[in-house]
């Protein structure tokens, strides 16, 4: 689950991880008023969706710039105005962009130097590991590849947590001295707080800035929760803005189907993650596109096979569709049950190939067999691929 | 011939009275394996089935029973409590099958367990299974049959798949380890095939990993060094995009790492081979071992 740069400010707010001042608005008014009350002559306006590089990006209105400074509330206002209800196109959304619902008005700061500061569960060492280096405002990926000794890497022991020496060895390692270093040292301490108290996998600060007043702020960030641990942070789990997300994959978890969209036009349907992948695999390998990931679970229901095949089929790019089941404890029957209750529901306009074995085997076959609808059996993995690969081709 | 359970193995179902808890016991019972007591919380004295007794406590269980192997189905929220109480009870072998477990619970339960005997597998996996004398798992017992193959798989369909192969061609298998789809694991791969290589027994390996990580690596530059025996991998993900939680919490490509080609490629280095697609694993198996 990703979240917005304001929602991330929220969190830093409440952890005591000093960040400029700023607030999130939906309307112009909103956004004059926001910008009024951080009584400052230098205000930025940034436009709030999940994508990078929204600075460089264009609006399909034609305006330039997701990220836009300006001195007074009136100019912010005029900048939210222009921002807001439109659609920003970056590098990273796509040529579709990305409509902009809220934008984010803060105080804006003069960077003097910038720093790279991450906090990531390692999962070699199974303990969380800080990730630093001076090279900041640039990807990490490639300072690590160019200059791999500016980056530092420090282990976080899983049940004392980062202990204050460290933050203050990891200050100085970025060449904080004096009152900077205190204040970066408690800055990376509470990140460490947030870190573990929020059950994220990876907070980035990129770039953590030394302003010209010699303050320690954490600008801009990146999250990533673990999704395990959702159910014990209701805060997050409302942070979610389901129009980033796929409306495949929306529809997807609201029953609890792990699925995720891909490019291609073959659709899959699998139980179990491994299985799943591996029929993508083999999809690509018989010469096909797998059109997304779906893994239905280990104890799928007859309506979660239902509800799983109308969003496989209401995919437009997809040319058919292959269902591969090891019924372990997924009972083949019921799944066969699921499909045929689905076609009958949706009716079918691709043709659809269905490989089952496992648990109950013969059933699921009689049943999809007297059920006379149009679905091509396949005894074994490769054979399935195989078929269809050619129905997607043909169809 | 096998490794970590056979028919001495005397097993405990941690969270037995529960749905899925109780469906497996009774499977694993089904299928010959001993199991000797079940946990629940404030169902002490029960008996499942009429003739499994029910304790409170695993201290209690292991007491009562000598239970060396515990199979846990207690709920994501609990599971890693459950994994250090059969730590603390002594219990040798900890097989967990939940799933959904938080990644800073079993780190925490992780850095316990380095100081207590007990092996852990999974979680969020399918079980361990020695054919014909025990099953620890939600596995289909009919899929499999003895003989001298071991499995270790970080899947569970995808090593049924695998199984299957095997044992419709006439191979059976010496035991099958699911070691788990998430980040942080009891038993990696490597600790898996140091296991097999002391087993007699076990003449040739099957490794199913998936992107991820680089668990698989290491298992790989191990069998380089120490391994003799033939071992036939494939590698789950080769088409999944990058960034994207691929289902199973571990199965993620980051930073341009844990990939499928990077994965493979030091397979073959270390004189792996390495099978093309899932249908095919077990021909390619047969085919070394044919030579």
């Amino acid at each position: 689950m990703n979240i917005h740069e304001y929602q991330a400010k929220q969190l830093f707010e409440r952890f005591n991880v000093a960040t400029p001042k700023g607030a999130p608005a939906e309307t112009p008014e909103e956004a004059e008023k926001i910008a009024t009350s951080l009584n400052t002559s230098e205000l930025v306006v940034k436009a709030q969706i999940h994508a990078g590089g929204r600075g460089k990006g264009t609006f399909t209105n034609g305006f330039k710039g997701g990220v836009k400074l300006c001195q007074t509330p009136a100019q912010a206002r005029d900048l939210a105005e222009k921002m807001l209800g439109q659609t920003l196109v970056t590098h990273q959304t796509g040529p579709a962009g990305k409509v902009v619902r809220k934008v984010l008005i803060a105080a804006s700061v003069d960077i003097e130097r910038e720093v790279y500061f991450a906090i990531l569960m390692d999962r070699a060492s199974g303990m969380p590991v800080v990730v630093a280096s001076t090279e900041g405002g640039v990807e990490i990926e490639k300072v690590a590849e160019e200059h791999p000794e500016k980056i530092v890497r420090e282990p976080v022991h899983p049940l004392l947590g980062l202990q204050p020496f460290q933050a203050l060895k990891l200050g100085r390692e970025l060449n904080f001295e004096g009152d900077q270093l205190k204040a970066a040292s408690k800055l990376f301490l509470n990140l460490y707080k947030l870190f573990v108290s929020l059950d994220c996998s990876m907070v980035e600060i990129n770039p953590l800035v030394v302003t010209d007043k010699g303050e320690v702020l954490a600008l801009d960030a990146k999250f990533n929760f673990d999704d395990n641990a959702l159910y014990r942070h209701e805060e997050i789990l409302q942070m979610r803005d389901v129009h980033e997300e796929d409306p495949r994959e929306v529809e997807a978890s609201k029953f609890n189907l792990n699925y995720i969209g891909l490019e291609g036009n073959i659709a899959c349907l699998v139980n179990g993650a491994g299985l799943a992948m591996a029929t993508m695999d083999i999809i690509k390998y018989a010469g096909g596109r797998p059109a997304n990931f779906l893994d239905v679970g280990g104890g799928a229901s007859e309506q979660q096979a239902t509800e799983a095949f109308k969003i496989l089929v209401s995919d437009k790019n997809v040319k058919a569709i292959l269902v591969n089941i090891f019924g372990g404890i997924m009972r083949c029957d019921v799944i066969a049950q699921g499909i045929i209750n689905a076609v009958k529901a949706v009716s079918l306009p691709v043709p659809l190939v269905v490989r089952l074995e496992g648990t109950n085997v013969a059933l699921g076959k009689k049943l999809l067999e007297e059920s006379k609808l149009p679905i091509e059996a396949a005894s074994d993995l490769a054979e399935a691929a195989k078929r269809v690969v050619a129905a997607a081709k043909t169809g | 011939m096998s490794i970590l359970v056979d028919k001495n193995t005397r097993l405990v179902v941690q969270g037995i009275t529960g749905s899925s808890g109780a469906y497996h016991a009774h499977g694993c019972m089904e299928y010959g394996t001993n199991v000797v007591a079940g946990v629940t919380p404030g169902k002490g004295g029960q008996m499942f089935e009429g003739k499994v007794p029910v304790f409170d406590t695993v201290y209690e269980a292991r007491k009562q029973t000598g239970c060396n192997a515990t199979m846990i189905f207690v709920p994501a929220p609990f599971a890693a409590d459950a994994i250090l109480e059969a730590a603390d009870a002594g219990v040798e072998l900890i097989v967990c099958i939940t799933e959904g477990i938080p990644v800073m619970d079993m780190m925490r339960a992780q850095t316990v367990l380095k100081e207590k005997k007990s092996r852990l597998i999974g979680p969020n996996c399918p079980g361990i299974i020695t054919p014909g004398q025990c099953k620890i798992g939600i596995m289909p017992g009919y899929i499999h049959k003895p003989g001298y193959i071991g499995v270790i798989s970080r899947s569970g369909t995808l090593t049924y798949e695998a199984v299957w192969q095997l044992t419709q061609r006439g191979y059976g298998q010496s035991t099958c380890i699911g070691i788990g789809g998430d980040p942080i694991n009891g038993t990696s791969h490597l600790e898996a095939v140091k296991l097999f290589s002391e087993d007699p027994d076990t003449a040739a390996l099957i490794l199913i990993g998936e992107i991820g990580g680089t668990a698989e690596e290491e298992a790989a530059s191990w069998i380089k060094e120490h391994y003799d025996r033939p071992v036939v991998a494939f590698i789950a993900g080769a088409t999944a995009p990058p960034g994207r939680r691929m289902g199973h919490a571990g199965a993620i490509v980051s930073g341009g790492k844990g990939t499928a080609a990077g994965k493979i490629e030091a397979l073959r280095e270390a004189g792996i081979a390495v099978a093309e697609t899932p249908a095919s694993i077990g021909d390619a198996l047969i085919e070394i071992l044919k030579h």
